[in-house]
């Protein structure tokens, strides 16, 4: 099976995101769909901190220290972008403006819980930035991660382990492994990666699958 | 607390300090300052280090993070100045000062998602006496706390946060407080502004009552108290 490295799986979540949405991408893993934005579709990035019309990473010594994304990186504004402050920037978040967020997670479970800001552990300290608002506030939340952790468990789950950042509010996952959509009836495998059979995915996953009848 | 207010001279309103020092002398003990910012944009290290120097202890301090690195917060948390931080994303690569007070269990932390915090300083600002949110029903950062079904959906109820003192940074000010803010710097300041008894601010530049455009004052002064101007270059490469 060919597993999808993480540009391919930022490439794979870009292609469903149709023209003229706002999107907000979550910090780490999710910031790289930006890349990945096919040319020519006019899509506006929305940032917490304050900011709508996202554009690429500046070049090099062209970096402005008052220019910056949620994850604190150095940003440029596309013509037509605008800045505001932090409670308009999570009104249009709670608000349901945004139409999608993508979020990186620890688990998602098959009622479509998602837990991602916290292991729970006693030594841990816990940050929770702006995922839980992302969670409940936009209109479709695109999950993105690793199928399996490092120990190979799914991260796909019956109930989630780890503390929830939402209860009910994922509606499509996104894996190097396969593309899930999570509906009231169960989990629904959309596509899955080359050479990899719904059957060994079902196996690797543990938790119900059902299988569309355009999946491999 | 003491009272705040501009300094009244010759019988026209002039917020303008001669420095931060004189700007923060009258904050004391246990004092509840929010600290704007996000990541180095609209931090006011200029402010912070005064606060540091001024020496005001057990206070509680409303950011959206605990500190990066060494200076601005991290440096005022090193100073065991902080007793409680209310922030949405303490921990972060460079956060080590304030890891090792956690954990030492020398400083209260209030976890608050980041949307929350920012509407709960806005309901402060804007006299509401709460309000009621999506954010966080189901989980383990609304326990304890009301909760109420409204139409088809479930809301936890949120509390204003108000503040002794707000410090943050503009890019530009007249002499009435009226503030500009530059790109992504702006983030919680003019919530914040709002929010405190006595709002402090640390600009680029300070310009003459009238040269900047109405229509693109984003603070009125109503929610200034003080300016101060620290010179800086306009674009600061990050």
């Amino acid at each position: 099976m060919k597993k999808l490295d993480r540009n391919q799986m930022a490439a794979r979540v870009a292609r469903d995101i149709p023209d003229g949405s706002v999107v907000n991408l979550g910090i780490g893993l999710p910031t790289l769909v930006g890349d990945h934005l096919p040319k020519g579709r006019e899509i506006i990035l929305h940032s917490e901190n304050g900011v709508l019309g996202i554009g690429p990473r500046p070049a090099p010594g062209q970096e402005d220290e008052d220019l910056m994304n949620a994850g604190k990186e150095p940003v440029t504004l596309l013509t037509g972008g605008s800045y505001f402050h932090h409670a308009d920037s999570f009104a249009m978040i709670r608000g349901r403006h945004l139409d999608f967020c993508v979020l990186g997670a620890f688990q998602v479970s098959v009622a479509g819980d998602l837990a991602n800001w916290h292991t729970g552990g006693a030594d841990a300290i816990p940050a929770v930035g702006g995922a839980m608002d992302l969670a409940v506030g936009a209109k479709k939340v695109l999950v993105m991660m690793e199928h399996l952790t490092k120990k190979g468990e799914s991260k796909i789950v019956e109930r989630c382990s780890y503390p929830l950042t939402g209860a009910r509010c994922v509606n499509r996952i996104y894996t190097d492994l396969a593309v899930i959509d999570v509906k009231a009836d169960g989990l629904h495998v959309i596509e899955t990666v080359e050479g990899l059979s719904f059957e060994e995915l079902q196996r690797l996953t543990g938790v119900p699958l059902k299988r569309l009848a355009s999946a491999a | 607390m003491p009272q705040c207010s501009a300094i009244i001279r010759s019988l026209v309103i002039d917020k303008l300090f001669a420095s931060a020092e004189a700007a923060l002398a009258d904050i004391p003990n246990g004092a509840t300052v929010m600290i704007g910012g996000f990541g180095n944009a609209g931090m006011p290290a200029a402010l912070i280090d005064a606060l540091i120097a001024q020496g005001a202890r057990d206070l509680t301090i409303v950011n959206n993070n605990a500190g990066n690195g060494d200076t601005g917060l991290a440096a005022l948390l090193k100073a065991k100045r902080v007793k409680k931080i209310l922030c949405s994303f303490p921990r972060q690569a460079d956060s080590w000062h304030f890891d090792g007070l956690y954990r030492a269990g020398e400083i209260e932390l209030e976890l608050v998602p980041q949307g929350t915090l920012a509407e709960r300083i806005r309901a402060a600002g804007a006299g509401i006496g709460g309000f009621y949110t999506p954010t966080a029903f189901g989980t383990r950062l609304a326990e304890g706390k009301e909760s109420r079904r409204i139409g088809d959906r479930d809301y936890v109820l949120e509390l204003p946060i108000h503040a002794d003192y707000a410090l943050i940074k503009a890019d530009r000010a007249d002499r009435w407080g009226n503030l500009t803010y530059r790109m992504t710097a702006r983030n919680f300041a003019p919530i914040m502004a709002s929010a405190a008894k006595c709002t402090v601010v640390q600009v680029r530049e300070t310009v003459e009552l009238g040269s900047l455009d109405p229509e693109a004052i984003v603070t009125p002064g109503i929610f200034v108290k003080r300016v101060v101007r620290i010179a800086a270059p306009l674009q600061k490469v990050a």
